[in-house]
């Protein structure tokens, strides 16, 4: 069948410049350059191009130029060219519209309607360059008060098991086998060295990894995939995934081509088979089920390390979490809307869940009206950009924040949104040998840990800005927060006043 | 429901801003003495203030009555004095009720009238609550549901005298040279949000605690939300009145000690705790994790008094200034040297504390705490 498809990129080669190496032929796993022997030539299959800049990064004389086609339709609000599009994939290929990464449309951004506070006069701004500025985060429950020995400073308070973070921002679950062993490295190398945690995904965890655990948030998922007790002993945190942000309610599908031997080893799979893991947890249809699992997994890894448990932001998220916390969750993962994923029905991503900022919001608010929110740590993801993100989303509660999509840009990704096909040409999203090893882990680490130390120095100056020196005085301290451009309805969910006032 | 921010915070601003000067002196043989010296140490920092709040606490005051809640109230209209007193003589034994001795004074305008009352909890009407807890809960509810009448004073054997103006204008007002007592302190106030109301001067007070301060929190948002879990309701949106709260959640409710308490108000860095022993760390980090939402950060000074026992803290790296002086049994804590020693000409020792280290004036008659002599921070070199 002819497709009514257009190309999306236009790529330009400077022939001046090409000198016919070929590394776009080689560096392009989506066979948009190929080279013509007849002609002596490098061409390009214009319409396979996804706009990864794979080939314009690594054309040594910059001969390459990646332009979006500008094809016109006629002004339609309604009927869009990707509306469009999208309904000619569809009746050309007869199945569901997969895709990958986060939710790409205009919702709003509500870190963008959100303003930060900093000191002038009445209080001072505190210099970071001088005085000690402090992230340092515990993540874990709390108790309602600390108790002494009688007449003493003896401690007799026990703690339950707390996770120390140098720096309030994690690395988000993403599986082995959806992103390369190489990724997984890169990240929990840095996570050791930047002090604070990675996450596997639901894939299990490499024994090459097993080093690494300290530093490791083990995740046990609807597929129960690598889940043994070395695994959960492994790990600091055990985190139990209900939903993603990028496919609330769905689950999850990895093709048998992804499972290789090394991926078929770790997930305790046969090789080359689908691993699907289930919409619901098949042992967790209610929030006691919930509680049963929470308590399974405490007693297996005997009480020493905190349970998380993670939900895509909903509707009813608010009371959701309550629940969480009742069950005996010591964290609480929220991720929103613009949560990111290797796959996802389209239709799913772009459509189902809500922003995280609101999520955030209404879950900080309603643990505090209840009373509990010391009982549980709240953790949130999706979408988070930069520092300024990061600062926001503690201001509105959070004690952490994961990073999925600006970890994976970090270690190269151009958000191109072709995760679920397996091709990634920066070697991320793939398992295939060929191009995992395009990452190299020891970079890799080395550009994440300079990202989080890049986040760090920004954070502390925000706080010095601010006048504090410890993040937990920006903890949900919603009063360094304005709104601007946001209606009475949303500054109130967002609990923050307008901008001016 | 009355809402007070209306006369703390008109503007509606997140919360009410003030600098001022403090000052502090205690006999901790117990011995009183006039309010002579504290009025003419808080004049000499006149410029410290705006003329716009002053205000005085003083301890040992009634000893005649030492077994007595001490309410004072003011009253902005007659009215509110009938519906007060018909309301304390429901839930009360009244023991004594006087005007407060006033005399007119240049500077001072427009003040409410001001009673105090001595009253006995009787037993079989709390409710099988704590006498305290009755007290505070009769407090609140007067504070926010009759106009026009204000408690600003509610603790034994103490007093707070308190009002619009500069603070030595208001001690000849109250005719505070007449009092004698051995712990004072005192406030001059610097608003720079708000016109300045009776009630909304230092000291803060909630029964016998007192809370004068100097600084703006810049943690005041969470610090607040954390309060609000216990239930504490910031009506007068000041962070005097978070420092008041902390203090009553964590010493009188939680039950821990003072030096614990400025652990949690101006807790040790990270990198301090991990220098200490294994078993304080344990507990210094606990503490952080535990009460890190009633970290007070930014700029402040206070001086908390309660019977017995007066306190000195600043924040944890000392941006506002804190001097102690001692001479024999007499301490004194001020915002500046000069004031101590304008009283007390021959300190024999004057200093600054490090930031977040308490300074502690008790009693010597009172139990002496296990605990008491132990500096809860080290020294930075």
């Amino acid at each position: 069948m002819k497709t009514y498809l257009p190309a999306r990129f236009i790529v330009e080669r400077d022939e001046a410049r090409c000198i016919g190496c070929q590394v776009c032929v080689n560096q392009c796993t989506f066979e948009t350059h190929y080279y013509d022997a007849g002609d002596d030539g490098v061409h390009s299959r214009e319409e396979n191009c996804v706009g990864c800049h794979r080939c314009v990064l690594f054309c040594p004389t910059r001969a390459l130029t990646i332009r979006r086609t500008p094809l016109e339709y006629r002004e339609n609000y309604n009927w869009r060219p990707e509306v469009i599009e999208d309904i000619i994939r569809q009746s050309e290929t007869g199945g569901m519209l997969l895709t990958g990464m986060g939710d790409d449309k205009p919702h709003r951004i509500y870190w963008d309607h959100l303003l930060l506070n900093a000191s002038q006069v009445t209080n001072p701004s505190i210099d970071p360059l001088r005085e000690p500025m402090e992230l340092v985060t515990y993540l874990g429950r709390k108790p309602d008060k600390v108790e002494l020995g009688p007449g003493s400073f003896d401690l007799k308070t026990e703690m339950a098991p707390q996770v120390e973070l140098q720096v309030p921002v994690m690395f988000a679950a993403m599986s082995y086998g959806a992103v390369s062993l190489n990724v997984h490295e890169s990240l929990a190398r840095a996570a050791a060295e930047a002090g604070t945690l990675w996450n596997t995904g639901e894939g299990g965890l490499h024994t090459k990894l097993y080093k690494y655990g300290n530093n490791t948030i083990v995740q046990v998922a609807s597929g129960r995939f690598g889940v043994h007790p070395q695994y959960l002993d492994a790990g600091r945190v055990v985190e139990i995934k209900i939903g993603q942000g990028a496919k609330p309610g769905i689950g999850g599908h990895l093709p048998g081509e992804k499972v290789s031997a090394e991926v078929a080893l770790t997930r305790m799979i046969p090789h080359g088979t689908d691993a699907l893991s289930p919409a619901p947890q098949h042992d967790i249809y209610s929030i006691e089920d919930l509680a049963q699992l929470i308590y399974a997994l405490k007693e297996a890894t005997d009480y020493t390390k905190p349970v998380a448990v993670k939900i895509a932001a909903v509707h009813n998220s608010a009371a959701i979490a309550s629940g969480m916390v009742r069950a005996g969750a010591d964290i609480i993962v929220l991720d929103g809307l613009r949560g990111s994923t290797g796959a996802a029905p389209k239709i799913i991503r772009d459509n189902v869940g809500i922003p995280i900022e609101l999520a955030l919001a209404s879950v900080d608010t309603r643990l505090r009206q209840e009373g509990i929110r010391n009982q549980a740590s709240i953790v949130v993801s999706g979408g988070i950009r930069n520092a300024g993100d990061v600062a926001k989303a503690i201001a509105l509660g959070a004690d952490a924040v994961y990073i999925g999509t600006a970890a994976l840009v970090a270690l190269g990704c151009r958000v191109c949104q072709q995760c679920h096909t397996g091709k990634c040409t920066w070697g991320i999203c793939t398992t295939d040998l060929a191009l995992t090893k395009r990452l190299n882990p020891e970079i890799g680490a080395q550009r994440l840990v300079n990202l989080l130390r890049g986040w760090s120095l920004e954070l502390k100056d925000i706080l010095g800005g601010m006048g504090v020196n410890a993040l937990e005085s920006l903890r949900g301290n919603r009063l360094q927060l304005r709104g601007i451009g946001l209606s009475d309805t949303e500054l109130e969910i967002l609990g923050v006043r307008m901008a001016g006032s | 429901m009355r809402d007070l921010a209306q006369f703390c915070n008109p503007y509606k601003d997140d919360k009410a801003i003030d600098a001022c000067s403090l000052f502090g002196m205690m006999d901790t043989s117990g011995r009183r003495f006039s309010g002579k010296d504290i009025i003419k140490a808080i004049a000499n920092m006149h410029v410290r203030s705006n003329g716009l709040g002053g205000g005085f606490a003083v301890y040992g005051l009634y000893p005649e009555y030492a077994p007595y809640y001490a309410l004072h109230l003011m009253y902005m209209s007659p009215g509110a004095r009938v519906e007060v007193e018909n309301y304390l003589k429901d839930r009360f034994k009244l023991v004594q009720a006087e005007e407060v001795p006033t005399q007119p004074t240049p500077g001072i305008t427009n003040p409410p009238l001001i009673w105090r009352y001595f009253l006995e909890v009787i037993p079989d009407r709390t409710g099988g609550k704590a006498e305290d807890d009755y007290v505070v809960e009769k407090v609140m509810e007067i504070n926010t549901t009759v106009q026009d009448a204000f408690v600003f004073s509610s603790g034994k054997n103490m007093a707070v005298f308190k009002g619009v103006g500069y603070p030595e204008n208001l001690a000849r007002y109250f005719c505070l040279e007449q009092y004698e007592g051995y712990l004072w302190t005192a406030h001059g106030r610097f608003p720079t949000n708000t016109p300045g109301w009776w009630g909304g001067a230092h000291p803060f007070n909630i029964l016998d605690w007192t809370v004068v301060h100097n600084g703006e929190i810049s943690s005041y948002g969470i610090n607040r939300r954390y309060l609000e879990q216990f239930g504490y309701i910031c009506t007068m949106q000041t962070d005097t009145e978070v420092v008041a709260y902390g203090v009553d959640l964590v010493v009188r409710r939680h039950g821990l000690p003072v030096e614990i308490m400025a652990a949690i108000f101006a807790s040790p860095f990270w990198s301090d705790i991990e220098r200490r022993p294994e078993k304080e760390q344990k507990l210094f980090r606990t503490l952080r994790q535990v009460y890190g939402s009633l970290l007070l950060n930014g700029p402040f000074t206070v001086i908390i008094a309660h019977n017995g026992e007066m306190i000195g803290l600043t924040d944890r790296i000392r941006l506002r200034p804190l001097t102690v002086g001692s001479k024999g049994d007499m301490s004194y804590l001020s915002s500046e040297e000069s004031a101590i020693r304008l009283v007390c000409p021959d300190l024999e020792r004057a200093w600054t504390p490090m930031g977040g280290e308490p300074v502690v004036c008790r009693l010597k008659t009172a139990v002496e705490s296990p605990v008491a002599a132990k500096k809860t921070r080290v020294s930075l070199p």
